[in-house]
């Protein structure tokens, strides 16, 4: 495999606490009064000019959290959180609509060129080839600094901008869908971020449409004392295509800081939603200090008959993991995958995993879940198949699978596998194992040296799941499992 | 699970288990060694109530609402119980040696069958052996995930009897005890009881369960077996329950496992409405192994839950679950397994699988197989599958002239003997007897399909 030489001097390279993207930007910011109320909900609101139903939505969502309790139930365990202790807003100053890449600020440019994430149309163009462009949503804090290749992509009839344009433009596309997935009642973080979402992308492909290039959005903390709540909407009408990709990144910090975002897609007959995720939040030190508390409810509905939703995501960051993208397979014939890596290492808490929820006839779906713990970190997947009376001959595969590095940390599986139809025809493996003495032993005896031997088993215990990712992802995720597992060996 | 700090609205159950404890203490105090093990029961209980959908363990037996009213407690037989139940047991074909009865619960020496116990074995009374023996009284106690259970703290809450069995050390038994525990006919009651085995060091012993109850009555039971195998002994397990088509059943086993130790148990559940069969086994020595097993058949609206917690507190041991459910009219079977291998018990071997065949359009399944790993050098899976009769196989055979019936009747025989082919393995001769009475069951219940 070429790319375990990279890998393996990204292990050599860099050390666990010395996360590459940790740095923050000096650039004066605008931010809503601290603390949580009516009147913050109402101040992002008219930040954003919204329509008074948005609002409306917004109020019967705070109302509702404030009668919610905190969910206990995952394994994870960290102090309370003070909701009054942080920032509900932050938007760069200088962000007053800008028309063009000129008028933003240049610390910001600078924050995402030192990210690796081109924002300039003609500096993607130059020796790309056209269908390796991608386009960029850039959201930094709580609103979206730029959309590239908006113009483009308009000429295919592809909407792709922030949620906030999204709802002044096609209100009406807005109104129909949003909480049509993941309702405002849903659950405790989903319904905070109903209530004070900021900002995040909006993707319509109109039916029959191949999305030309493969959409993203880069997701960046930058302030301190800040929560993020962005909320993501994708449609996908008839017999259209999209690949979406999302990154994120934060500063280095003593503190936690709390993102709660909600993902939500909705594929209609025949289309196909590809959804993929390298999140790379800050994770702490290896003590524990600090890293992103991680609580994101991200659900595609398959409302078409053959639609198709597709998950992948390369789970390496943030200091506690909470999420489940989750497919409801509503239409008849269609299909939900889910492939993951989460890798924890230090003192990271990831409790991951899908939910697979057959409704329709003939629905197929397929889980692939890879855990790699090591340091002092527990991996818990969490995983939910069920099948409806009425989802005749549905079909589930799953196979979830943990590494163990190391002998203070926990690998846990909690999959729950309900059927209520005879027809229907599950199948669940899951394995648990550590780096074979074996196998380690065969590859240093053939000169390799231990990081390097274990890095190589690694990715390929990996190597089910990577090879989902988008081409340009794949490196990306090499290179951050290698960094992940750095120190790790026992 | 954090309880509200409101006072949760009794059911009548609840209330009616509450008054039951209350005149239970007022007819007069238990054995000073039950007295503190049946406080410490009810007040677990009075503290949580019935378990329901929102407690984790029972999310899929939701007892609250399946056990709607509480009957009231079973006194001891008297003569004319007994004589009934003596027939009854009678016609129960022998599956061991010397055969233990109890009815509704309690002892009834008089029923005993099949000659005098092995030399080695004795049975004696669990309350009186307390109040001599503090490690007994430890036994009793239970494993603290035993203790936090709600059907564990219920049978704490209303024991009036024991039973110690001991198997005394290097003691080699030809044939199983043959256990009968049997609810009498009439008013539906509550029915509770309490076995303690006990094999010791380098034993080989066999004990076989049986649980039956007259028909189309709405008993109860709440039966707790402790188990303890030590050092280098070998016990084989086997339970059928087979209680009447209305009664509710909750079964505990608890078992601790000593150095180079073996167990093994089958389960076999045909009878009763609701059911659920809870195992908490526990390595206690290394080099030991462990194979837990079940068959369920289930029909009409039947509900059948087996919850099973495997702790590794100990490194080098090996453990197999092997549980098959097998589904007809609108039955509801459950299966919650959990294998918990603890930092230090490295070099485990775990595999658990639950694999389930429905037979009709109207059966649903509830698998939760749990793995919890805090050990790296382990080796743990587990497996889940669940479906209707492979359509190939059946068009196989019914291509080589097998009528439909017949062509399920085989697959389904041949899904339930691999859970029950190699049980056993010790030098029983009522392994054999137990394994051809648990499959002729299952083609017996095959046969009785309409």
């Amino acid at each position: 495999m070429p790319a375990v030489q990279e890998t393996v001097e990204q292990v050599r390279a860099i050390d666990i606490d010395q996360y590459k993207y940790g740095f923050s930007t000096d650039i004066e910011m605008e931010l809503a009064p601290k603390g949580l109320s009516e009147d913050i909900v109402r101040y992002i609101s008219a930040r954003k000019n919204e329509p008074a139903w948005m609002l409306e939505w917004r109020l019967d969502a705070y109302r509702r959290w404030l009668t919610m309790r905190e969910p206990d139930w995952a394994r994870v365990d960290y102090p309370q959180i003070d909701f009054q202790d942080m920032y509900y807003y932050a938007a760069p100053k200088s962000n007053a609509a800008p028309k063009s890449l000129d008028e933003i600020d240049p610390a910001i440019l600078e924050t995402y060129k030192k990210l690796g994430i081109p924002l300039r149309e003609q500096e993607i163009l130059a020796g790309v080839a056209p269908e390796n462009r991608i386009a960029v949503d850039a959201v930094f804090d709580s609103v979206s600094v730029v959309t590239t290749f908006k113009e483009e992509l308009k000429k295919s009839g592809v909407i792709f901008s922030s949620i906030s344009e999204a709802l002044h433009e096609h209100p009406e596309l807005v109104k129909k869908y949003i909480g049509s997935v993941v309702p405002t009642t849903d659950n405790y973080y989903a319904t905070l971020n109903a209530a004070v979402f900021s900002d995040g992308s909006f993707v319509y492909i109109p039916p029959g449409v191949r999305c030309p290039m493969e959409l993203s959005t880069y997701f960046r903390i930058n302030e301190q004392k800040t929560g993020q709540f962005e909320r993501t909407l994708i449609i996908a009408d008839k017999g259209s295509y999209v690949s979406y990709l999302e990154g994120c990144t934060a500063p280095m910090r003593d503190e936690n800081q709390l993102h709660a975002a909600v993902v939500e897609l909705i594929a209609h007959d025949d289309a196909e939603i590809k959804y993929s995720t390298v999140q790379n939040w800050y994770p702490g030190d290896s003590q524990g200090k600090g890293g992103i508390y991680n609580f994101v409810t991200k659900r595609g509905d398959c409302r078409g008959a053959r639609s198709k939703i597709s998950w992948t995501q390369v789970e390496t960051g943030s200091a506690i993991t909470w999420k489940y993208p989750s497919c409801i397979l509503r239409g008849d014939d269609s299909q939900g995958e889910f492939y993951s890596i989460a890798v924890s290492n230090g003192a990271q808490q990831v409790d991951s995993g899908t939910k697979m929820i057959h409704l329709g006839k003939n629905t197929r779906s397929r889980i692939i879940s890879k855990g790699i713990s090591a340091g002092r970190s527990q991996n818990t997947y969490r995983g939910l198949v069920s099948a409806h009376r009425r989802a005749t001959n549905a079909k589930n595969f799953t196979n979830c699978d943990s590494l163990l590095i190391g002998n203070a940390c926990g690998a846990h599986t909690v999959p729950y596998i309900e059927s209520k139809t005879a027809s229907a025809v599950f199948e669940h493996e899951a394995t648990t194992s550590k780096v074979s003495e074996d196998q380690m032993f065969y590859c240093m005896q053939r000169g390799l040296t231990q990081e390097e031997a274990i890095a190589l088993i690694v990715n390929g215990f990996v190597k089910d799941v990577l090879q989902q990712l988008p081409m340009e992802f794949m490196v990306e995720a090499q290179k951050l499992i290698a960094i992940s597992l750095e120190g790790s060996v026992g | 699970m954090v309880m509200n700090a409101i006072t949760p609205i009794r059911t009548p159950a609840e209330q009616a288990l509450i008054g039951a404890f209350g005149a239970l203490r007022d007819s007069g105090p238990a054995s000073a060694a039950l007295e503190g093990l049946r406080i410490d029961g009810f007040s677990r209980f009075e503290a949580s109530g019935l378990p329901h959908r929102r407690v984790e363990d029972w999310k899929y037996t939701d007892l609250r609402a399946l056990m709607r009213e509480a009957r009231p407690l079973a006194g001891a037989p008297d003569a004319s119980v007994l004589l009934a139940a003596k027939v009854a047991v009678g016609r129960l074909p022998r599956v061991g040696g010397s055969r233990i009865v109890l009815v509704d619960g309690f002892h009834a020496p008089d029923l005993a069958d099949g000659g005098a116990l092995p030399e080695g074995v004795t049975v004696s009374d669990l309350a009186a052996a307390m109040a001599q023996r503090p490690e007994i009284s430890a036994l009793v106690t239970g494993q603290p995930a035993t203790r936090a259970n709600i059907a564990f703290a219920l049978n704490n809450a209303f024991l009036t009897e024991g039973l110690l069995i001991e198997v005394a050390p290097g003691t080699e038994l030809g044939h199983a005890l043959d256990l009968v525990s049997i609810t009498s006919d009439g008013a539906p009651r509550l029915v509770t009881s309490r076995i303690v085995v006990v094999v010791g060091a380098g034993a080989s012993a066999g004990i076989v369960e049986t649980h039956l109850g007259p028909a189309g009555v709405e008993y109860q039971k709440n039966v707790v077996m402790q188990v303890v195998v030590r050092d280098g002994a070998t016990l084989e397990h086997g339970r059928r329950q087979i209680e009447g088509d209305q009664a509710l059943h909750l079964a505990t086993l608890e078992a601790s496992v000593g150095a180079e130790a073996h167990f093994d148990s089958l389960t076999l559940t045909t009878g009763a409405a609701v059911s659920r069969s809870q195992l908490f086994v526990r390595f206690a020595g290394e080099h030991s192994n462990v194979t837990l097993r079940g068959v369920s058949m289930l029909k009409g609206r039947q509900h059948a839950d087996t919850a099973l917690v495997m702790e590794h507190a100990v490194p080098h041991c090996q453990s197999r679950e092997t549980f098959k459910h097998i589904l007809d009219g609108e039955a509801h079977g459950v299966f919650q397994g959990k294998i918990i291998v603890q930092p230090v018990a490295q070099k485990t071997d775990g595999r658990m699988m639950s694999q389930t065949i429905m037979l009709a359009e109207g059966p649903s399944m509830d698998n939760k197989p749990e793995l919890e790993i805090f050990a790296d050098d382990v080796a743990c899976a587990h497996g889940c599958t669940c479906g209707e009769l492979d359509a190939d196989l059946m068009f196989y055979l019914k291509a080589r002239g097998i009528p439909h019936k017949e062509a399920e009747a085989l697959l389904v025989e041949a899904f339930a003997r691999e859970a029950i082919e190699d049980f056993g393995g010790g030098p029983l001769a009522v392994v054999e007897e137990l394994r051809e009475a648990m499959l002729t069951s299952v083609t017996e219940w095959m046969r009785a399909r309409t």
